[in-house]
């Protein structure tokens, strides 16, 4: 510890601290604008300079490091002296025009002119202008108001993994620009808006539309990835205007995706469904919640009446809240059926009455960064769970070692130890050449679930080089991607895993797809009993399907297969925040239900926590939350247990039937591990693109404006086009078993051999059905 | 070519054609220093000891004492270590380290050798200034010599000892003589200062430590270890040992490099360089490069070219620039030269010197093109008082005291300039003593 006076107040501060890490301890404020806690020192803009007892000039706080017994003035007229002229130097060249500037009122550089700027200007030159650039659909540009603090520029290089912006020429033409003719593309891009202290870098969507003033600032929960990021929603006149990050270090630290930013947009989609309807001898009807809600019940009563209440089947989406979710499995159980599921994506449900809890991240979030080795497997990681993706990247950076089994060879921007890029079908394969390696060294016996399995492979170099890794590492982790949760044989996988883990004694997890997706198995929204999980409902069609927020085509396993089943009922109830073309060809009755702004509820993230959060705006139209539609349908059904008069309650009920913590577990037992056959014929890669993953970020416009939202192609990695006969650019048609789509052919050489990559959860895709199995291509 | 004398240590024994070949630096005794020390297997510490005792100081413009800072590096660092020569000569009216490598490149060569020794660096590099192309060509050919010869490169003269030195051309910009920034640019990144500390001897090139010297600090390394430490500070004063290169420049009748001990009285260097062109009278001088304050005539015929009788005057030996002006100078024009340079060099990476330097060259502009304002000259002295000190590296400093000196002594013809809108010197005497085209008329 060293010793350190600052303005005459004496504090210990530990070694290595820098006198702005001591003036934060120590509560003491010094002007600053470069300076930021998660990004390298650049000491650039000057605004910190302090007097330090003995130093000839003043120092910048930020870079000068604590030795014992420094005395530090940051008030002296020395420092101040130093600090007004830093900003008058800021400010010659910056407009003075903050009214008309989108930056106005929470603006570093305004907020700090006050205290230390000049009543007037000395400066009678010219002022200098700075073409704006165009950095894409997202950050809008003012590059004349940049400091040139390069935040921006540290962030892309140190947090995103890729420096987009730079700082091009010299001197007093220095500017902040992207690499020649590029936008910034980034999935965390958004996060440089939040850093620019200054207006140079604005948020495009809401560029405009409100002062920070006018805004009220609400907190929320993501309700995207199983990060669950810690939101502020801000407001204006009942309409969410803006999303910034809340700041929580165990979760999302200070940053959010662009998906958690922008999706807000979707909340006044032109789809938004607003009022009930029903669907009479083939045309829409608005209705009031009375006639809409006494159509649902009594439809569902008649199916239970003629074909029995095994004929009923709910399928809810992973994005409900944990209160939706548990109130619609009582519902449907309510009825006498079992027949429920979120697990909308998955097609292997063999683990099902196996497990000993919910799959769960196996550790703390916070604890990524500190691991000294992790294997992911099977996880498009960046664009599945940005920050997590940006938690290993700074792991890496820090010395461990990231390894990745997967069936892309996707740039993760971080560097991996080792990288082993299969086709689908040899995913079990590769990960049981691993297990094997490790069972070699740890010179263990086997679990009798992998045995087999173990027996009929050989473990190459790189597998022992990955188990090696694994068991050296004092803290490891094995982590499975969602590539897995939807893998045919997702069962092997899990149990391969889970062996590994046990073999090289690191902690082993499941990402998770979705918000909830540890929230449903808390909810309970899973069959029991001899119910049909959601592949079995698709695959054997019911009379009657409640939807709970789901596009079936978009978010199933098989979404063509799961839009045909649907159809085919003869009731379906959805309850939902949007209507699209495709739920009013499928559905009976609509049931306008709140998204996440408009209601409470919780979300239970990959570790297990559990956030709540309230309506940060009243419903939009007649919308209602979610949590009451299906409480007023029970009643109607004159179900028993459902008198919760607020969505706290309905928590409540769910938690009292113990910890979450007590039930997370990634133990499964009495399953047995097998291997893949390798299929003839090229082997669909299906990836569920970040801005297509959910309702909600579909229907956000400047997402969907990005690279990111950018429509599925056929990528094949060179060899294989040559092979096809095919070039980059030419349209293609893709077939698999149960239809065909129209592409266009783009190399990919990431993408491994015998392979094609066709993205899912895209309406221009659904016609192929399983995200699995093999496709055929040809010129279009 | 200019003018060349060269008696003492650097360009000892500079004659005829082909002073930069091995052949002609070995009959110099070239070398010697470095056979002495493999064949006596002299240790590294002695050698920094001798160099302290010189009282060699560092000859790029800081004047930081050599052995010192040899010393600064870690001894038992596990792994790699540099050695940086800074040849990346920008500054105005400096041109001496160029003639070095025209015509004394083993000198250099074999400095950075004993340094490498001396302070147990197997690779150093020779970052050389990128607007002089001859000089970098003769560089790597004079390497290729040393090469050939095993003078350089694995087991040095059969000894354990190996060395391998790479030339780097540069792009030309000023900043990278910066040492910090020369790193970065020699990394391959923008050349941009970086904060300090650490220092490059603990965080140096590739985050490994390194010693930067400049080309002529090395080029006096042979001389100290062949002659002895003693010999060097007898050539010099107390800690000011040695020769130094003067690079004289502007209105004297034989501009060039003059090797003089250091000491030696200004008028005798300008007796060296043939004397006031047309016998005019001296109006000042930039004693060390474009960055030091400049002394008018009265101050500086009285000084002795030493470190620390310039310093005591009020301005610095630094790289040995000398920058004569004549009674033909208008001052303001001058510096309006000056601060256009520092304005276009900065390199923007930090806020008062981004923002301060257009600020002090539009002013300085505006008063030598006759739109002066009363309130300037105060805002001239303001403006760079609030750029000293208060960057990065010293380029703010750099350009900030030329204004500051220029104003001091010659204000005079600042408010002239401002009050009349015209220079205080007549256009016509100007134009008779530089020769140059002077375009406007008052």
């Amino acid at each position: 510890m060293l010793e350190i006076e600052i303005d005459g107040a004496k504090l210990e501060v530990p070694d290595g601290s820098t006198v702005m890490d001591a003036a934060n301890r120590a509560g003491t404020f010094i002007p600053h604008f470069c300076y930021h806690k998660k990004l390298s020192i650049a000491a650039n803009c000057r605004m910190c300079l302090v007097e330090v007892e003995k130093a000839p000039k003043p120092l910048p706080a930020c870079a000068t490091p604590v030795t014992n017994g420094m005395k530090v003035s940051t008030h002296s007229n020395k420092a101040v002296n130093a600090q007004k002229g830093v900003m008058e130097f800021l400010l010659i060249n910056h407009p003075l025009d903050c009214p008309i500037c989108d930056q106005g009122g929470e603006c570093q550089l305004q907020d700090l002119a006050v205290g230390y700027g000049g009543g007037a200007s000395r400066y009678k030159e010219e002022k200098r202008v700075v073409v704006n650039k165009n950095l894409g659909p997202l950050i809008s540009t003012d590059m004349t108001r940049c400091i040139h603090c390069t935040r921006c520029v540290r962030f892309g290089q140190e947090v995103a993994g890729i420096m987009e912006l730079g700082v091009g020429n010299r001197g007093e033409h220095s500017e902040i620009m992207s690499f020649v003719g590029r936008t910034v593309d980034s999935e965390l891009s958004g996060n440089m808006i939040d850093l620019c202290p200054v207006g140079a870098l604005t948020s495009k969507p809401f560029r405009f539309s409100a002062r920070t003033w006018e805004l009220s600032r609400r907190k929320s929960v993501s309700p995207h990835d199983s990060l669950g990021a810690n939101l502020i929603v801000q407001v204006k006149h009942d309409e969410v205007k803006r999303v910034l990050p809340l700041e929580n270090e165990a979760v999302n630290e200070c940053w959010i995706s662009d998906k958690d930013r922008f999706s807000y947009e979707a909340l006044r989609s032109p789809e938004r469904l607003t009022t009930p309807r029903i669907k009479q001898g083939g045309v829409w009807r608005d209705v009031d919640w009375q006639t809409a809600l006494e159509y649902a019940a009594s439809s569902l009563k008649g199916v239970a009446a003629d074909h029995g209440a095994s004929q009923i089947g709910a399928l809810l989406s992973p994005h409900s809240t944990l209160e939706e979710l548990y109130l619609a499995q009582k519902l449907v159980h309510g009825v006498g059926s079992d027949n429920v599921d979120f697990r909308l994506r998955q097609s292997d449900f063999s683990l099902d009455g196996k497990r000993a809890g919910a799959p769960w991240l196996g550790l703390p979030v916070a604890e990524l960064s500190n691991q000294d080795a992790v294997l992911v497997v099977g996880s498009f990681l960046r664009k599945d769970h940005p920050l997590l993706a940006q938690r290993l990247r700074r792991a890496a950076s820090q010395g461990c070692d990231v390894m990745r089994l997967h069936v892309s060879a996707d740039d993760l921007l971080m560097t991996l130890a080792q990288d082993v890029i299969v086709a689908p079908s040899e995913l079990v394969r590769s990960l049981a050449a691993i297990v094997k390696a490790a069972a070699q060294i740890a010179g263990a016996e086997v679990s009798a679930s992998v045995a087999d399995v173990l027996a009929a492979v050989t473990a190459d170099e790189q597998a022992e080089a990955i188990a090696r890794a694994l068991s050296e590492g004092e803290k490891a982790a094995v982590l499975l991607g969602n590539f897995v949760a939807q893998h045919p044989n997702a069962a092997s996988l899990e149990l391969l895993a889970a062996e590994l883990a046990r073999l090289t004694q690191a902690s082993v997890g499941v990402i998770g797809e979705a918000a909830n997706s540890v929230g449903g198995y808390i909810a309970g929204a899973l069959p029991q009993g001899q119910g049909a999980n959601a592949a079995a409902m698709v695959a054997a069609p019911l009379k009657s399907y409640l939807l709970l927020g789901v596009e079936p085509e978009l978010d199933c396993a098989d979404g063509l297969a799961a839009r045909k089943a649907v159809q085919s009922a003869a009731s379906v109830i959805y309850l939902g925040s949007f209507a699209s073309d495709s739920i009013a060809e499928i559905a009976d009755v609509m049931l306008p239900v709140s998204p996440f702004a408009e209601t409470s509820g919780s979300y239970v993230n990959a570790e297990g926590r559990v956030q709540s959060f309230h309506a940060v705006t009243k419903p939009l139209g007649d919308s209602r939350p979610a949590w009451k539609v299906l409480r007023v349908l029970a009643n109607l059904l004159q179900l028993d247990g459902f008198e919760f008069d607020s969505s706290e309650a309905v928590r409540a009920a769910v938690l009292a039937q113990g910890e979450v913590a007590a039930k997370l577990s990634n133990v499964a037992e009495g399953a047995v591990a097998r291997l893949d056959a390798a299929p003839a014929g090229l082997q669909r890669v299906a990836d569920v693109p970040i801005h297509f993953a959910d309702a909600l970020v579909r229907r956000a416009p400047a997402l969907q404006a990005t690279r990111d939202g950018k429509a599925p192609d056929l990528r094949a990695n060179s060899a294989l086009l040559a092979e096809l006969g095919l070039q980059a650019g030419d349209a293609v048609r893709v077939r698999s078993s149960s239809g065909d789509a129209a592409l266009v052919a783009r190399a990919d050489d990431s993408v491994p051999a015998g392979c094609v990559r066709v993205a899912a959860a895209h309406a221009s895709t659904v016609a192929l059905g399983s995200l699995h199995g093999t496709l055929t291509v040809e010129r279009a | 070519m200019t003018a060349l004398s060269g008696h003492g240590v650097v360009l000892d024994g500079i004659a005829g054609e082909n002073t930069w070949r091995l052949e002609d630096y070995l009959k110099r005794g070239g070398y010697a220093a470095l056979k002495k020390i493999i064949a006596e297997q002299i240790p590294p510490e002695n050698i920094i000891a001798e160099v302290k005792k010189s009282a060699l100081r560092g000859r790029g413009g800081a004047g930081f004492p050599t052995g010192l800072k040899w010393s600064f590096m870690p001894r038992a660092f596990p792994g790699a270590k540099y050695i940086c020569c800074n040849s990346d000569e920008g500054e105005p009216g400096t041109f001496k380290d160029r003639d070095i490598i025209r015509y004394n490149p083993h000198a250099l060569i074999e400095g950075m050798i004993i340094a490498g020794y001396a302070m147990g660096c197997g690779t150093g590099y020779n970052y050389i200034h990128g607007e002089i192309f001859a000089e970098y060509e003769r560089f790597e050919a004079a390497l290729a010599e040393a090469r050939e010869a095993n003078l350089l490169g694995s087991n040095i003269l059969g000894s354990a000892f190996s060395f391998e030195l790479h030339a780097h051309h540069g792009y030309g910009a000023y900043i990278c003589g910066e040492e910090t920034a020369l790193l970065e640019s020699l990394e391959g990144k923008k050349g941009q200062p970086r904060f300090k500390p650490p220092f490059p001897a603990s965080f140096g090139l590739y985050g490994k430590p390194t010693t930067i010297n400049n080309t002529e600090t090395f080029a006096s390394i042979p001389y100290i270890i062949r002659e002895g430490g003693e010999a060097f500070l007898n050539l010099g004063k107390p800690n000011n040992g040695g020769t130094k290169l003067f690079s004289v420049s502007g209105h004297v009748n034989r501009p060039g490099n003059y090797e003089i001990p250091l000491g030696t009285p200004f008028s005798e260097l300008l007796e060296l360089a043939g004397g006031m062109r047309g016998g005019r009278k001296l109006k000042a001088v930039i004693p060390g490069g474009s960055s030091a304050p400049v002394l008018p005539a009265s101050i500086m015929m009285d000084l002795t070219m030493d470190y620390d009788a310039i310093a005591k005057a009020g301005s610095m030996l630094g790289s040995g620039a000398v920058i004569v002006m004549d009674e033909t100078t208008c001052m303001v024009r001058a510096l309006e030269r000056l601060s256009y340079f520092y304005f276009e060099e900065s390199c923007g990476q930090c806020t008062p010197c981004r923002e301060g330097t257009g600020w002090l060259y539009r002013m300085v502009h505006r008063i030598e093109h006759g739109e002066g304002r009363a309130e300037d000259l105060e805002m001239l002295t303001g403006v760079s008082d609030n750029i000293m000190g208060r960057t990065i590296c010293a380029l703010g400093d750099a350009a900030a005291m030329p204004v500051k000196s220029f104003v001091k002594h010659f204000g005079d013809e600042f408010a002239y300039h401002i009050q009349h809108k015209c220079c205080l010197v007549p256009h016509e005497v100007q134009r008779e003593g530089s020769k140059i085209y002077v375009e406007h008329a008052c």
